[in-house]
């Protein structure tokens, strides 16, 4: 088993807002436990308001106002030391963003600066992060690490609007491992992209990790793509962790009611029997359900589901549920 | 009725740029397909191929450039003038929820107005009826509904009204246009199961405009492969999803993650760099990427030869003599 | 009134409506004031402020508080007129222009942009000179909307060119609307708070642009406004002579009615932005 890389215990980070005169907490993540691991690919699946934005920013320290850190901790496992990221001083996190880890945020394809060349941009990033180095020198780097991702050098003489969304996506991500960081978190790379595309991009990622042996940390809600491309996946519902596995575990022997309705609602190839989708909508998290967030749509809820919230519990190696209906110190409740 | 719809030789350029430099972008190039009364027939292809083009062309918003369009055997430029979605029984609905309605107007305003236009009422208790007999259909009520604003819907339910708001006419077509690319994984199924039902229970015909090729299978009949305003591949969804045959339908197929661990994609692919340069090239316009190409692809763009109950335009099989370079 | 309740949370709302409030109770006392203004001589001149004339007296023998009554009704009527009759025709010309296009967006703009780079200064002197005679209230009103529009026309036309390219556009098409219900339903609730916002401006600038003529004494001197009273009190050197109350007056009610006037047209808009409006309508 490999070591872990980052860590989070008891994890509670919620929005407070004030919006003309009223508090509402949004409750974005919600007691997440979390222990990834070098040289893995960890997918985490949810849908749309569950909070996966919201756990990638706190996991790559980027907790500010609105969203506090309420609960709980983050280690971030630094030439094999646990550090406790709360304690960091802004200026140490700067050192360690993009060093140890790097943050891919959604949409970040329109987030190059418009009005200068790509190979401006990288210039910029690398004399900010390495020093001592001249101005060939950085472009030389530049060049070399997108050549070696397998990407058309020429790109960086380009504007960003020269290219199109996938080569500019993989521009973002090729940006991102170029300090060869321990950990890159991607939210939603694929989305927005078309599938050829898509493909592209996460092939893309799939090379740096192969040639890094780090960490990516993936959030998406395509299960198509979770299931190409991650070792684990962590099922994330209402701000929680409800489901985390194997990625053969997860598909092939899902545990939780939720993690069951979503992989069957999925339209395979060569089978137009009927599917049907998780039923009801996803809860608001600012209004969440009493006991198990699940309760209202799950068809097996019982008493003991509305009033307390199951714990993330190990099923055996590598399977852990939160569900009052699974195995392990639980029980089957009748 | 044979045919609800009928598209022939769709053709529609664009000139683009000043007086010095004229581009001329051919968004649909000869499209030509048809659409059974209650049938779910799926227009797909990536960004940029001219789907939503053609989308537009068929509900009138934007006019050909040359090709004719058949709606229940009555040629459009008969009754040119008169507007499409009113006279023919059209409607419409769009790729995102939150932009199909403004977001400082409560939601049923547009469906009072609609009855209101098509006088389908004529009290406002009446309009109550319709309105909420028609959010039955696809699983909402009134009283859930009344003074709520877009934002108060989730995603999944905004495309339900959506969908309920184009019902209130009765059309006889429904043109979806990617409806649910930015619905979550886990609700798409209720959308796609929501027009299998329409079809069965209201003989609803559905364009459906999407690049997801799996909820495509799953709910369509027959499927269109379009790319770069040419439609490449036709025919019965079993047999072109399946069994692709062109190229290019074969590496979207490949392209497509299932959700499945033990099919992950084997091969690795190479993207193209720019659009432009594809959509000007003389001859297929998949000749640049096409791992089977061959001297006359680069000259000539290949016609539709029927292969077993599907049109593929490409020269693997119209029988020529050029070997295939490897 | 939760929207009034909303607003006063902002100080600078809180502060600038009571200053405007302040300021259309002294215009409204000008009905009940004892004195004719235009009159010359009622009371005795150049006296400083005393018990019975709270402001003092100016050389042309009128009480300077029940004037600056006056000269703030008149002035506020001035440009209320102008502003209103700019923003009707501001609001067709944009909404013509934006949602149609083509010629009509083309002359539109092409008259709208002439307006705006003819030196209006210039014009209007010329203008003033001419109509000097029928000079009164609605007359420099009207001359004075005429040039408020262009600026705001062409604002007005580019939210529509935006909005017309949204989905919801075609949804109220498919629903059968029509052009002038669409752009007026759909898409008026964006452009209030930018109409409104001019609305509040161009009334701040009216009432500047009138005093500037009144000091060139290209108005009607015996109608009593801001201006006038300014202009007046400046023939008569008050300031020379050190007879404050009276040139101040004049000064310090336009300042205060230009500063409320900013601080209203600020806190409005920022109130009615359609983003922030947006999260206000969800979170209810």
């Amino acid at each position: 088993m490999n070591e872990t890389i980052l860590r989070t215990e008891g994890l509670k980070t919620f929005y407070i807002l004030d919006v003309f005169g009223t508090q509402k907490i949004v409750k974005a993540v919600n007691d997440v436990n979390l222990n990834i691991r070098t040289n893995e690919v960890y997918g985490i699946a949810g849908e749309s308001g569950c909070g996966k934005t919201t756990l990638l920013k706190a996991l790559a320290a980027a907790i500010e106002p609105p969203l506090r850190l309420v609960d709980g901790y983050i280690f971030y496992y630094v030439d094999g030391e646990a550090i406790d990221v709360a304690t960091l001083s802004p200026e140490a996190k700067r050192k360690l963003r993009l060093d140890y880890i790097a943050y891919v945020p959604q949409g970040s394809m329109s987030a190059l600066n418009p009005v200068i060349k790509l190979k401006e941009t990288y210039q910029d990033f690398i004399s900010s992060h390495v020093s001592g180095k001249s101005k060939e020198e950085t472009i030389q780097l530049a060049e070399q690490h997108i050549a070696e991702l397998g990407l058309p050098p020429k790109i960086l003489d380009s504007y960003p609007h020269q290219l199109s969304g996938g080569m500019r996506q993989r521009v973002t991500i090729a940006l991102a491992a170029l300090l060869k960081p321990s950990i890159i978190i991607a939210d939603e790379p694929t989305t927005a992209l078309d599938v050829v595309v898509q493909r592209g991009v996460v092939q893309l990622l799939m090379d740096i990790q192969k040639k890094l042996k780090n960490t990516i940390i993936l959030v998406t809600h395509d299960m198509g793509v979770q299931a190409n491309i991650a070792d684990r996946v962590g099922i994330m519902y209402a701000g929680k962790i409800v489901e985390e596995s194997t990625t053969e575990k997860i598909y092939g022997d899902p545990q939780h009611p939720y993690t069951k309705f979503l992989i069957d609602s999925l339209p395979q190839f060569g089978d137009k029997s009927t599917r049907q989708s998780v039923p009801g909508s996803p809860p608001s998290l600012i209004d969440l359900p009493s006991g198990c967030a699940f309760h209202p749509r799950c068809p097996h809820a019982t008493g003991i589901c509305t009033e307390q919230t199951p714990d993330l519990i190990t099923l055996n190696a590598d399977h852990k549920v939160a569900c009052w209906l699974v195995g392990g110190e639980h029980g089957k409740t009748a | 009725m044979e045919k609800l719809l009928e598209v022939k030789n769709l053709t529609k350029v664009f000139t683009m740029g000043s007086i010095l430099s004229r581009v001329r972008l051919t968004a649909t190039d000869d499209v030509s397909f048809y659409i059974k009364p209650g049938e779910i027939f799926t227009l797909a292809g990536e960004s940029g191929c001219g789907k939503t083009t053609t989308a537009r062309i068929i509900l009138g918003f934007e006019e050909q450039t040359s090709g004719t369009i058949i709606h229940e055997g009555k040629d459009r430029a008969e009754t040119k003038g008169k507007k499409v979605w009113q006279e023919e029984g059209i409607q419409a609905i769009f790729q995102d929820p939150f932009g199909t309605f403004n977001p400082l107007r409560v939601v049923d305003r547009y469906f009072f107005e609609t009855v209101q236009n098509f006088k389908l009422a004529a009290t406002q208790r009446e309009a109550i009826d319709v309105i909420d007999e028609t959010l039955r259909l696809v699983g909402l009520s009134y009283e859930e509904f009344a003074g709520k604003y877009p934002s108060e819907f989730s995603g999944g339910q905004l495309q339900r009204v959506s969908i309920a708001r184009a019902l209130l006419t009765k059309p006889n077509l429904l043109i979806a246009d990617e409806p649910v690319s930015m619905v979550d994984a886990s609700l798409r199924m209720s959308i796609v199961n929501l027009f299998k039902r329409l079809k069965e229970e209201g003989n609803l015909g559905v364009l459906y405009i999407t690049h997801d090729l799996a909820t495509a299978y799953y709910v369509s009949e027959r499927i269109a492969i379009m790319f770069r305003g040419n439609i490449v591949e036709i025919g019965p969804v079993e047999k072109v999803l399946m069994e692709p045959k062109h190229p290019y339908s074969q590496l979207l197929r490949e392209s497509i993650p299932e959700a499945d661990p033990t099919k992950r994609w084997s091969k690795r692919i190479v993207l193209a760099e720019t659009e432009e340069e594809e959509y000007m090239r003389v001859g297929c316009k998949f000749a640049g990427r096409c791992p089977h190409v061959m001297d006359i692809c680069k000259e000539q763009a290949p016609k539709d030869t029927d292969v077993d109950g599907v049109l593929v335009k490409c020269y693997l099989y119209n029988g020529t003599s050029a070997t295939p370079r490897k | 009134m939760r929207i009034l309740k909303d607003l006063f949370r902002d100080y600078r709302f809180f502060v600038s409506f009571s200053v405007l409030v302040i300021i259309v109770v002294m215009a409204l006392l000008s009905y009940f004031s004892p004195y004719d203004p235009t009159l010359w001589n009622v009371v005795p001149r150049d006296t400083k402020p005393s018990a019975e004339h709270w402001l003092g007296t100016d050389s042309n023998g009128q009480d300077i508080f029940w004037q600056a009554t006056f000269a703030v009704r008149n002035s506020l009527i001035i440009s209320l007129i102008a502003s209103l009759i700019s923003r009707v025709i501001a609001i067709i010309v944009g909404m013509v222009a934006g949602y149609l296009g083509g010629t009509a967006d083309r002359v539109l703009m092409f008259i709208g942009d002439s307006l705006l780079v003819i030196p209006i200064f210039l014009i209007m002197v010329m203008l003033a000179m001419m109509v000097r005679q029928f000079m009164n209230l609605v007359v420099l009103g009207l001359l004075l909307s005429f040039f408020g529009w262009a600026w705001d026309a062409r604002l007005i036309r580019s939210i529509i060119l935006s909005l017309r390219e949204r989905d919801f556009t075609k949804t109220a098409i498919l629903s059968g609307t029509g052009t002038v219900k669409l752009v007026l339903k759909e898409y008026i609730p964006f452009a209030t708070p930018l109409i409104f916002s001019t609305l509040i401006n161009n009334i701040a600038w009216a009432i500047g642009l009138e005093m500037t003529l009144a000091i060139l004494g290209l108005v009607n001197l015996n109608i009593p406004t801001l201006g006038t009273m300014l202009n007046w009190a400046l023939f008569y050197q008050s300031i020379l002579l050190a007879r404050w109350w009276w040139i101040l007056t004049p000064v310090g009610l336009s300042l205060c009615l230009f500063v409320a006037l900013y601080w209203l047209s600020v806190s409005i808009s920022e109130y009615l932005d359609p983003r922030t409006r947006i999260q206000r309508v969800g979170a209810q």
